[in-house]
């Protein structure tokens, strides 16, 4: 068990990083998404309806094979001989494209209890459409969107292990390898949720935090 | 893309996508029967008693559903007691730990659910059921859960839809449903985009079926006006207390 630890703590960086690159690369999609649903355009709307209908209604595991299997299969294609895609880019391409869909859902809804006035006073003193975006929306719409983007984050920590059953070293794997060599399932996978407790445990302290930087004073939640 | 595999594969994972409602039909209907009682506990004034049931929907909620169903599955087969009790026949049985896991991580899950619905009853509501003497689990029976359960349906709808995907997660406990089938006739042919997309449309046609009955379960509910109902009962409320 004590070489275990190092192991553990390799796996616990693994996921970590994980979820971060696939929430920050997430929430990039995310607005992206909830851009082009809000847009004046017809067709981006579709494909984004299209998007987050299609990947939300689909286990995450199943878009995770279908990155890995899938993206082998196409690199192989293009290149003509037998290459496998890592479970690393495969995994953080699938959360990405998972946490994408669900977030577009929450900013989306976020951005549409901007009131309509917001849009119109900013456009009268005179700001262009990006500065609009970036000045008046995005910093109201934090605020609004927090409590459920919180919720999606956490979900995402716990999706990462999923990656492992692709061959992602990250907690999990590192509990099932111990489990099997050890032949203490019982302690490995109970360090393992230990860990994975830990990390939602903080996340929740977190936004909470962050929360607090974003309330309004004196108005009521 | 090769479309007879496509199609080929949709008609063999249909079958297999009987074994994913043999897993979440019973796991939905055992998560809500413990989350029903367990939600009163959470809701209640004891401090001790609530902390009690917090601590275990913060557990399963913090923990991914896929650690928990390998701590079922490997993890219990550890424990000797287990191992020596008549319960080892279900518990060693991939199925049986599966639909544990599902019900239990189910159960958590609702159970903070209704929590938060039973406790947005107005209390006006529940203290005038208690004035024409009602007893404690009349009021839950009928006054508390009836409004409640109409207030957490759009997001119980949510969780029912979170569970046959969830359910995917059976097939690396070795069970054959949609995903397991998926994932053995991709390893058999390596045509991953073909089978995984089939895969990906018969789950698709599931999510939908179940959000359009639970539509019509949340119409169904609605013809009382659940808003108007609460809205009456906080004016009476307003206008009793000095």
């Amino acid at each position: 068990m004590n070489g275990f630890a190092i192991q553990f703590l390799h796996g616990l960086s693994m996921t970590v990083l994980v979820a971060a690159v696939s929430g920050v690369l997430g929430t990039a999609v995310g607005l992206a998404g909830a851009a082009s649903k809000l847009s004046a355009y017809r067709i981006p709307m579709w494909l984004a309806e299209i998007y987050t209908t299609v990947i939300r209604g689909v286990p995450e595991l199943l878009v995770i094979l279908l990155i890995y299997f899938g993206g082998t299969a196409a690199i192989t294609f293009v290149i003509g001989r037998y290459v496998e895609i890592s479970a690393l880019s495969a995994g953080v391409i699938a959360l990405t494209v998972v946490f994408g869909a669900y977030s577009t859902e929450i900013f989306r809804g976020a951005i549409l209890s901007i009131p309509r006035g917001q849009w119109e006073a900013a456009s009268s003193i005179g700001l262009k459409s990006w500065q609009i975006w970036l000045l008046v929306i995005l910093p109201q719409m934090v605020r609004v969107a927090l409590p459920a983007f919180c919720n999606l984050w956490i979900s995402l920590l716990k999706d990462t292990a999923l990656i492992s059953v692709v061959g992602l070293t990250d907690i999990m794997r590192v509990a099932f390898v111990g489990a099997g060599s050890m032949r203490a399932p019982l302690t490995f996978y109970l360090a393992a949720s230990a860990l994975y407790l830990l990390l939602t445990s903080l996340s929740l302290l977190a936004f909470r935090m962050i929360e607090q930087h974003f309330v309004v004073p004196g108005q009521l939640r | 893309m090769q479309l007879d595999i496509f199609l080929q594969s949709i008609a063999t994972l249909a079958n297999a996508a009987f074994l994913t409602i043999a897993l979440t039909v019973p796991s939905l209907m055992v998560g809500f029967i413990i989350s029903v009682p367990l939600a009163f506990m959470r809701a209640s004034d004891s401090r001790y008693l609530s902390s009690a049931i917090l601590t275990y929907t913060y557990v399963f909620r913090g923990t991914p559903l896929l650690v928990q169903l390998f701590l079922i599955y490997y993890g219990l087969g550890q424990i000797e007691v287990i191992r020596h009790s008549p319960l080892w026949v279900l518990l060693r049985d991939p199925f049986w730990c599966a639909l544990l896991a599902f019900s239990l991580n189910s159960a958590a899950y609702t159970t903070e659910l209704f929590r938060g619905a039973i406790q947005a009853v107005p209390r006006g509501l529940v203290e005038a059921a208690e004035a024409i003497g009602m007893s404690r689990l009349q009021r839950a029976r009928l006054i508390v859960f009836p409004i409640a359960f109409r207030t957490a349906l759009p997001s119980y709808t949510n969780e029912v839809i979170g569970l046959p995907k969830a359910s995917s997660l059976a097939s690396t406990v070795t069970l054959l449903e949609i995903t397991g089938v998926a994932r053995r006739l991709v390893s058999e042919t390596f045509a991953p985009y073909e089978i995984f997309l089939a895969a990906g449309v018969i789950y698709l046609a599931l999510t939908y079926l179940v959000t359009s009955v639970f539509r019509l379960l949340e119409r169904y509910l609605a013809g009382a006006e659940p808003k108007v109902a609460r809205n009456t009962a906080m004016l009476s409320l307003r206008r009793v207390s000095p």
